[in-house]
């Protein structure tokens, strides 16, 4: 059975419904200590950074431990980003350290074009908008079992304002305004910053890729 | 680059899809699954189901639809029509949607938009603005289009967003069903207001419609019923014809 970790960040109908259509049983451990029995770990999650201030260190402690023993884990959206170090929109909260990097707002690090920068009537579709919603191209950086079947190029659903940096583990990257991680894995951990279970055929791919690494 | 959207909407009566114009004169196109499947199939980019009725009959949005139309989409879901309580949005979000669309109880009860926004997030938070030209002034209009709500439509915007919204859907009354094109000037008066996406709804009748609501309207998604479910143009050759005219699009 794969946990799916609920730490109040958003609703889980969504994510459960896509892992029942792939078959893959789930369950919602109640305390850090039934983390020890799960074949897998997902920690989805949208909104604010803060949220995972619910995951205290007796949560990171366990995911950590089972991380540890081989346990596939999967980061969606905040989970993703909690995969981190931190995140610059809860400095106070460490994330899971799994994965080297601060997350930080899109938009952050350049003047920010505000839709009224471009005066009306020009035919500009090009606009940044923050946050980022809508569906978005996946850059693929190079080859990971989470991306499997996954053509770059391929179109995936994204909403949120924060985005974790390009590094190493960086497998795809997509762009608004600035390149981000949109999937990175690590062995066996990875996150996409994107809903699979959002995100048609092309979510549900990776969350089968996810499936495959738990056996 | 971030596609623009195209969204089909689901006006709901009695569990079944209906479409009128101008907000009267409703006629029956289909049964709701049935119609997002083939949406689906043809790769809309989300689906929104609006209970039309709903509020002038104070019921509340079918969970029976929605968990029928949510089994097997893997898209994002709306669905508004009688959301007027934080129990009746998490009826409709436990049921399978991803987003509540609010309109007439965000406007009798802002701080709605606030509330559900802490619980789910933004990005579950849709505020559907209605609006009819007044002059130079943009009315906002509450209980289906019914009754003036005393208040200009970017301005309302402003504070939804304020307020916690995550998506405006912006519907011009006057191009309701009549598919004489959108309401660009409405449409980017909003847009440029906010930082929220805008989905332009009212007045689809041709793919070049899309173009300019796109383009000259700064809308971040696009909104259609009636062209959609009678099957004028498909979801399929819209957004192709809108690839080749060089708007980014999902494909």
């Amino acid at each position: 059975m794969i946990a799916l970790i609920d730490y109040h960040a958003g609703n889980l109908t969504s994510v459960r419904k896509a892992f029942d259509a792939l078959g893959a049983e789930l369950f919602t451990p109640a305390n850090p200590g039934d983390v020890a029995e799960a074949a897998a770990i997902v920690v989805p999650g949208v909104g604010h950074f803060g949220a995972t201030r619910a995951l205290g260190p007796d949560w990171i402690e366990a995911i950590l431990a089972r991380v540890g023993e081989g346990r596939p884990l999967l980061g969606i959206c905040l989970g993703m980003q909690w995969l981190f170090e931190g995140s610059e929109e809860a400095p106070d909260l460490p994330g899971l350290g799994l994965l080297g990097g601060q997350c930080y707002r899109l938009g952050a690090g350049n003047a920010r074009v505000r839709p009224d920068a471009t005066p009306p009537g020009t035919a500009d579709v090009t606009t940044i908008k923050v946050p980022h919603v809508g569906w978005n191209a996946l850059d693929m950086r190079r080859d990971a079992s989470i991306v499997d079947d996954v053509a770059t190029g391929s179109q995936v659903y994204f909403t949120h304002s924060f985005v974790a940096p390009v590094t190493g583990d960086t497998v795809a990257v997509t762009e608004h305004g600035e390149p981000f991680a949109a999937v990175v894995q690590r062995g066996h951990v990875a996150g996409v910053q994107f809903h699979p279970e959002k995100s048609g055929d092309v979510g549900l791919q990776v969350l089968r890729n996810f499936l495959s690494l738990v056996g | 680059m971030l596609s623009k959207r195209i969204i089909a909407c689901l006006d709901l009566r009695d569990g079944l899809v209906v479409k009128g114009v101008n907000f009267e004169g409703l006629r029956t196109a289909g049964d709701p699954a049935e119609l997002a499947r083939r949406y689906n199939a043809e790769g809309v980019d989300e689906l929104v189901i609006l209970d039309i009725t709903a509020t002038l009959e104070r019921r509340r949005a079918l969970a029976d639809t929605i968990r029928a139309v949510a089994r097997e989409l893997f898209i994002p879901l709306a669905v508004g029509g009688g959301i007027r309580t934080e129990a009746d949005a998490v009826a409709a979000v436990e049921a399978g949607a991803d987003k509540v669309s609010l309109n007439t109880a965000a406007l009798s009860n802002p701080s709605l938009i606030t509330t559900l926004a802490e619980r789910y997030g933004s990005q579950a938070v849709l505020v559907a603005i209605d609006a009819k030209w007044e002059g130079d002034r943009c009315a906002v209009y509450a209980r289906s289009g019914q009754m003036a709500a005393n208040r200009e439509a970017v301005e309302w915007a402003r504070e939804a967003e304020n307020r916690g919204a995550g998506e405006i859907l912006l519907t011009s009354i006057d191009r309701d069903g009549t598919k004489v094109g959108f309401d660009c000037k409405l449409t980017a008066a909003v847009s440029n207001a906010v930082s929220i996406p805008v989905i332009a709804s009212g007045g689809a009748g041709t793919i070049d419609h899309f173009t300019e609501v796109f383009t000259r309207g700064r809308a971040d998604a696009a909104l259609a019923a009636s062209i959609f479910h009678y099957a004028e143009t498909s979801v399929r050759t819209l957004k192709q014809h809108l690839k080749q005219q060089g708007i980014p699009i999902r494909l």
